[in-house]
This record gives structure tokens, sequence and C-alpha cells, in this order.
């Protein structure tokens, strides 16, 4: 046999090893200093993982650095960013990845502190076990307690408890078999499938890759093993869960739905429904570049298609008839908050679940949880690393299930209207019904009827800007030019309001939210009526004035900044309160101490300065254009 | 992959797929940069398989340094006729008027300007949102911490302490105006598994990972080849044929070679089971400096 020959068979074999193997994704977490890097960096070292070149940069590394005694610092190897080694802590999620002859591992590495609950949370998302780290020396922590929580929280189901440093503890069982105790009286209510604790010490490579010689009263296996062979099957549900990310034309007569299956198995001929129009049909084929399969599983990614020619488009679910998704516009969800501005109650979000994008509101934020006590506690905002039960309103109806029963289809994102950053993360306990009864009545007299009466075309002209800025005042003039043209008309006014409808609000920033919600919403509906409408408020934030534009909806919608400087609208103060806010007796006033957020691109901008209330009045009205 | 026994790489391919296809649903301008190398070759066997039968809805990008061995470039063209894909070749114009080159400049201003703000000006020219690359995160310790879909704020900054949690497989892909998104379906792929995917799949690549005779010299310990006449020979420096082959593929002049007889896939594939470096230890620009990726990559780089 030549030695080509012979490769080929090698090779065979190898790549018949290779593409057997499964993959086990799992997270490391524990409090800082509990070694978690170091664990990491062990396994890498100790299943011959690293290449020479890297052992040589890490050898150079560990030098000149005296955060262990021994010849090399392990978690060099996993502390990727420059920011990072300068600290000497994780600050991120970094993913590493090693394989033995029996499986592919996917690290995620994730940080102990307790501001970085967020990553964590990110870790555990896409995990199927964890490997919890708690420092002997220590015992089970406040930290420990809040890990487990996050974990359970977001579903891991199989808990590995590594008790490390038991070195520096004489590598007691006693000690280890009291942690364990502790541990298992709180994470027995925690719902894990399976929880296994074995007592290693990551510098030292005890219990790691073999049974330590020096623990011989641990009988069980040592923590490579544990991963090798943990089975990480959840109990999944069988449901048919078929999110439409894509419609795929080709020719003139293709047309299928690409997309992942989330849950369950499908096979030609099967029928399916779709979520929001209760369409029916079945299977047609199941298309890949590789040939059409007979049937597709979990997580396969396919594309198919149908038997009838039905309206289906990206963000529709396909389920089975009879076992249907929840579909409501309403939920109630366990949340985690991950951005530094706190999450306030009525603000609106975009929500991403599966494939489908909608607007959303919290209507009701039901409590926040302690996470070291698991205690309710009461609260008007969530900060950063806060964890929440709130209900949940979204723009159209929604198909979701509870994400204990399909993470796929009950995990959603909350993302920011302005940055665009993620925000938040969710996970729907149930819908709430109440919305499914709830729609929108339509009626015969309608705003295009009622408009038509008052022969003009209805408006929102939202004014914004600093406090004595003259919204007031130029609104004032605006509507009695507008009622000299025979225009049908109303002014909403900052204060006149919050002596009515919002006397119940104080000037908090979730209130100042609450205020302008109610504000656009009462505006809609008199521009409904056929009204042109006015309001005159501060409306500080560029987010709520967006919502306000999106409550409007296809009502026309014109944004007025009346643009005085500070200087000028303090040299007015005709009701003293910028006197009282500079000595600091009136609490998040506007430009003084609260910000402003002036109008990136406002339909119409007042350059106001000293010109007069008149002349700026006229000046809206020619730029109006009103029919 | 339609057989149930490959079991890791089966959930490997459908991620990517996925991530391909929210790519195209999502963004206006998308654009696949196409470096010629195994994980492109990887990356666009994927993006056919995410849109069949129709084909991927994005063109190619390569940004050509023009010090690309003369191989990768007739692959390039051959790759992109064979699939009937469209092709874009973005050379920096101000660094090819003054002759920037790695010999002259050194790597890191060569590769700064012929590769990073090449990237920027093609990105900027043809107003792409997303630009999707084979990047791994097995590769290097920056690459390890970074997103599927990894936010650029204006000029293309990538900021690693400030990136958007990614949680399930919800991608957030909103940006707004001047901001783009880059993309990484390979993120959870390794070498190994890139090999295993090229040979079940034969999925073609080019001649270069395989050993054979060529005109190589050896500077400061590593095997360079001489592609063509402008890699300038120091004094005692003698051409000699070696049988030799490249893990990965670069600018010829900062890419090392490595000894070899693997003249087949699947000696390359049992020769890399006893190898003893990491593939990214034959390119020169990564140990300029600590953290040198991590540097670039703010900067722009890919």
């Amino acid at each position: 046999m030549s030695s080509a020959d012979n490769a080929k068979l090698d090779m065979q074999q190898f790549i018949e090893m290779e593409s057997s193997k499964s993959m086990l994704k799992f997270i490391t977490c524990g409090s800082v200093d509990d070694g978690k890097s170091t664990l990491i960096g062990r396994l890498l070292y100790d299943s011959q993982l690293l290449y020479d070149d890297q052992l040589v940069e890490l050898k150079k590394d560990s030098k000149g650095r005296a955060s262990t005694d021994e010849d090399i610092d392990f978690s060099l190897l996993v502390d990727g960013l420059a920011a990072e080694r300068e600290q000497g802590i994780t600050i991120d999620v970094a993913y590493r990845f090693f394989s033995t002859t029996k499986r592919k591992f996917i690290v995620a590495d994730t940080p102990g502190h307790e501001q970085y609950t967020r990553n964590m949370a990110t870790g555990a998302s896409t995990a199927e076990a964890a490997i919890l780290l708690i420092d002997a020396r220590l015992g089970v922590s406040t930290q420990t307690r809040r890990h487990a929580y996050i974990l359970s929280l977001v579903g891991v189901k199989h808990i590995l408890l590594a008790v490390n440093k038991i070195d520096l503890m004489d590598y007691s069982q006693q000690l280890f078999e009291e942690i364990c105790a502790e541990f298992n009286s709180f994470a027995e209510n925690l719902g894990f499938k399976s929880s296994y604790a074995i007592p290693i010490s990551a510098l030292k490579g005890d219990n790691i890759t073999s049974r330590s010689a020096r623990m011989p009263w641990y009988e069980g296996q040592p923590l490579l093993t544990y991963l090798e062979t943990l089975d990480p099957e959840r109990e999944d549900s069988t449901l048919f869960r078929f999110p439409v990310q894509r419609v795929t034309r080709s020719g003139q007569d293709f047309r299928g739905y690409a997309g992942t299956l989330a849950g369950g198995e499908i096979a030609v001929g099967d029928e399916v429904m779709v979520a929001a129009s209760l369409k029916r049909s079945r299977v047609k084929r199941i298309v890949t570049m590789d040939g059409d399969l007979p049937v597709a599983g979990k997580g396969d990614a396919v594309t198919l298609t149908l038997e009838d020619e039905i309206d289906i488009s990206q963000g529709d679910v396909l389920h089975r008839p009879g076992e249907p998704l929840e579909r409501s516009n309403q939920f109630q969800a366990h949340m985690i908050w991950m951005h530094e501005d706190p999450m306030l109650p009525e603000r609106s979000y975009l929500m991403k679940i599966g494939t489908q994008t909608t607007s959303v509101q919290i209507t009701d934020l039901k409590y926040a949880i302690n996470i070291n006590t698991s205690e309710h506690l009461p609260a008007s905002k969530i900060d950063l690393n806060g964890i929440a039960v709130c209900n949940f309103a979204t723009a159209q109806a929604i198909a979701f299930d509870a994400y204990a029963d399909s993470p796929e289809t009950g995990a959603f994102i909350l993302i920011d209207r302005i940055s665009n950053n993620t925000v938040g993360a969710g996970m729907i306990d149930f819908g709430l019904h109440r919305g499914q009864n709830l729609s929108w009545q339509s009626f015969e007299i309608n705003r295009e009827s009622r408009a038509k009466m008052k022969h003009q075309r209805p408006a929102v002209v939202w004014f914004t800007g600093l406090s004595a800025s003259g919204k007031s005042t130029i609104a004032d003039i605006l509507e009695q030019k507008l009622a000299a043209q025979n225009r049908h008309t109303y002014l909403l006014d900052g204060d006149n309001f919050r002596h009515g409808l919002n006397k119940d609000l104080g000037f908090t920033d979730a209130d100042r939210v609450e205020n302008i919600r109610r504000v656009a919403e009462v505006a809609r509906l008199m521009a409904d009526s056929g009204l042109i409408v006015m309001t005159a408020f501060i409306s500080p934030f560029r987010r709520e004035r967006r919502m306000a534009r999106e409550i409007a909806a296809d009502i026309d919608f014109i944004e007025v900044f009346v643009d005085t400087p500070l200087e000028v609208c303090e040299a007015r103060d005709p009701k003293g309160m910028y006197a009282k806010a500079r000595k600091g007796e009136i609490p998040n006033f506007t430009g003084i101490s609260s910000a402003y957020e002036p109008p990136e691109r406002a339909d119409i901008h007042l350059e106001a300065g000293n010109r007069s209330a008149e002349e700026l009045a006229e000046e809206v009205l020619q730029q109006l254009q009103l029919d | 992959m339609s057989t149930k026994r490959h079991i890791h790489l089966q959930r490997l391919e459908a991620e990517s797929i996925r991530i391909m296809r929210q790519v195209a649903t999502d963004f206006e301008r998308p654009v696949l940069l196409y470096s010629v190398g195994k994980d492109s070759s990887v990356l666009l066997h994927l993006a056919m398989k995410a849109f069949y039968p129709s084909k991927p809805p994005f063109p190619l990008l390569h940004v050509d340094t023009t010090w690309k061995f003369r191989e990768m470039i007739a692959f390039r063209d051959d790759t992109a006729k064979r699939l009937g894909l469209e092709l874009l070749v973005h050379t920096n114009p101000e660094g090819l008027a003054e002759n920037i080159n790695p010999f002259t400049h050194g790597s890191s201003r060569y590769t700064d300007i012929m590769k990073t703000v090449a990237l920027k000006q093609a990105l900027d020219a043809g107003k792409y949102d997303a630009a999707i690359g084979g990047a791994r995160r097995d590769e290097e310790k920056s690459r390890a911490k970074e997103r599927v879909f990894s936010h650029r704020a204006k000029g293309h900054v990538w900021d690693p302490k400030n990136q958007r949690p990614e949680l399930w497989s919800l991608y957030n892909t909103r940006i707004n105006p001047g901001e783009s998104l880059r993309v990484f379906p390979l993120s959870n792929w390794t070498e190994t598994d890139i090999w295993a995917y090229i040979y079940l799949e034969n999925i073609p690549m080019s001649e270069l990972y395989l050993a054979r005779e060529r005109p190589v010299v050896k500077r400061d310990g590593s095997w360079f080849m001489l592609d063509d006449d402008r890699f300038p020979l120091e004094d005692g420096e003698e051409p000699e044929m070696r049988s030799i082959r490249f893990r990965t593929l670069g600018c010829y002049p900062l890419t090392a070679a490595i000894e070899s007889t693997a003249g087949t896939l699947a000696e390359v594939i049992i020769e890399m089971r006893s190898t003893h470096t990491s593939e990214r230890s034959g390119r020169v620009i990564d140990k300029d400096q600590a953290a040198s990726m991590e540097k670039k990559k703010k900067e722009g780089y890919f």
C-alpha cells in the first residue's frame, strides 16, 4: 500500500471520528478569583490542546506577572482583551474551543463581578450545562446563589459544582461534603435536572482529567469525564415550530419558506398552519442544496414549500393544527435589564422574538427580584443587571410559547429605539388574554368623514423646547390664526394638563415618560375626531417624542422645535422657576438638573432667540402647508 | 450535510445558514468579504446552501493588495464564474500610486494602508450596511470575544468593551445611519471543523494548501515563496525548490510556508493532526506587537 493510500485510510478514520463527535456548549461561572480562567486553561493544557507557539507565548507572558507561583499562568489563555490583561480580570464573554476523542466543546467564560450579570446571562442563554466554581476556602457565597439563580432563570438544566482550591484546605472530605449540602439545600428549588459535585484544584490539576491520588475518598468522575459523558438533551417539547426567516423565490414558480426548526419534526405531507392567519396547507417539499429531505428535525435549516398558495411572510410561524402557539399582544415575562440607562415602564422598545420584531411597552412592572435572596421587591424602574417580572403589551399580536416549554419561541430581546443597543432580555411566562378580546372597534363614521365635515386635514403639531422658550405663547397665536381661517383646533398645554388628567404624576423620568404617553394618546384621539391639535410640552426626551409620533401612526405629526437659548429662557423666567431650580429647590428641572435632548431633525425648526412670538407663529403657519 | 452521522458539523452548518439568511433579510446592502482562503471557501459554500435554489442576494468583495499569490487571484476569478456570482475587487488607489509594499514600508504600515484602509474605502463606496466575513473565534484571542453580529460605529470602529449582549439566536441587526455590522457565520467553527467539512462536502480550494515543489527562500527561520520577481533577495539568500504548502493564505511576502509532502487533502488533514503550531503562527502581522490583532480590529481590520 502506498503512503498516499495509508494517509487516505488514516484520514477516513480521522474524519469518521471527527464527524461522529457530539458537541457540548457549557458555561463556566463563579466569583472573582474562583479560578475560572485557570480551569479552562488547565483543560486546554491537560488535554494537550495547546500548540507549541501558544505555549511559548504563554510562558513569555507569564513572566513579570506574580499572579501565581506556578510557571504558567493558565488564565492568560482565556483573558483575551488587552484591557483585561492589564486589570487581571475577565470583563466579557469569551468563547473557547477544545475537543477530546469523544466530544467537541464550546466554553463560554463569563465574569463573576456583580455588575456583569448580563454577560453571564448571555453566556448561559446558549449553554447546555454549567460549571459553577466555588472557592473551597470561602464556601457557598452570595455570588454562588446569584449565579445559580441566573442559570436557573435562563434554563440551564445541568450543573457541575466544582469545589476549587481544595488543595488549600488539605483536600478535606468533610469540607467538601458540607459545601455540597449547603448548595443542594437551596439549589433543589431551582429546577435543575441534574447537579454533580467534584472537588478540584484547577491550579494543580486534581480531578481534572483523571481522579486525583490526593483525594482517595472521592469516588466520582473527574471533571473532563463528566463533561464527556453528560447527556444534555433537555426534555425538549416535541411541538413543531417553524419561524419563517425568509421567503425564497426562484424562477417563475418556486416559492419556499426558509427557516430553522425551533422545535419538533416535520415530514413531507404533514399538515401545517400559519399562527397569525390560521390558514392551513401541507408540506410539499423540504428543500436543501443536498437534495430534498423526507423529514427535518429541530435545529435543521431548511426551506419548505407548501401544497397551496397561502400568504406567508417573514415573521410568520408555522405549527401543526391542534398544537398552536399562544397568540396575544400581552404577556408576562421575567426580564434581565442589560443597559446602564434604566428600564422605564411605559417607554416603548423594540422587541425581537424568533423572527418577529414589534414595538413593545412594559405595562406593569409587577416586582423586581433580589437575586441573592429570591425576594420580591416593589420597583418603579429596573437598573443594569436588575431582574424583574413585568407585563408587556406589543403593538401587534405575536405568536409565542412559554419559555419553559420552548426556549426558541419564548425568548426575546429588547432594543432601544435611539441607540439600537440591546438593552434587555426576557423569558415569557405566559400570555395574558385580555388583549385577544380587546380588538379595535371600527365605526361607520371615521376620521376621514369627520375631517371632511370640517373641511380640513387633521394633524398633531407637537411643540417641544425648554421651559419659557415660548411654546405655549406661539401655539396660542397659531391657534388664533387657524381659527381666523375657520379651522377647528385644540391646544393641549403642559401646565393645564398637569392640573387635570396628569395630576397623579410627578417629575421623575418615569413620570415624564407617562405624562407624554398620555398627552400623545389624547392628541391622537382628538386628531382622530378631525381636529388640528397643538401640544405645548417641554417633552425633553427624543424617545418619547418618537413614541408620540408612533402613537399618532397615520395621522400627520409635525414636530416643532422652539429653539430658544437657555440664557434667554432663564432671563424671561415668568414663573421664577429657573431661579428656584438654580437654588436647588426644584429637582429634575429641564435645562438645569435634567437633560433636554434637542431634536435631530425637527419638521419645523424655529430659531427663536429674540424674535417675536407673532413672527414665529406666522412661520409655523406658512410651513404647515395645511390643505 | 445530509447524513445524520455528522452531528456537530450539521449543527454548525445550520447555525451558519441561519446567520446568512438573517443578514439577507435584515439589511439593504450586504456584502460577503471573500478572501479566497479555505474559510472563505466554506463561507461561500454555506451561502450557496442558505439561499438555494436561489443565489445569495449579495456580491462578493475582495480587497486586493496586489501582493496576493497569483494562484489565489486565478482561483478567485474561477470561483465567482463557476458559481455565477458578482465579484467586486478593490485596491487602495493611493496606496497603489505610492507603491506601498511590505518590503519598503514594513508589514504594519503596509497592512494598514493596503488592507484596513482599502477595506474601509470599499465598504464606504458601496454603502454596505453588513459585511459577512469568515473569521473564527478559535483563531486568535481577541476574536474569541467578538459577537456574531459585531457592531461598527461610524468610521468602522470596533469598541470591544462596549459590545451588544448577544443572547440565544436573537441577533440584534439594528443600526443607525453610517454604522454597520460585521457578521461572522463561522464564529463557532474550529480549524479542524473547516478541514473536515471541506473534505466531506468536497469543496474546491486553492492548490496552495497542498504541498508542491515551489521556489522559496528562508528568512528569519520561515520559508517564503517567491511568487514573482518582486521579492527582493538579501545578501546570502539563495532561492531553492522545496516541497511546501500553506496553512493560511494572505499576501505572499507575509505568509510563511511549511515544509510538507502532503500533496492531497487527505495527507494535509493527517499532517495537521500531528502539528504543533497554531495556524496563525505563519502570519507576520499578528506578531508585530502585543495584542496587535485587537488593535487592528478596533481600527477596522477584519
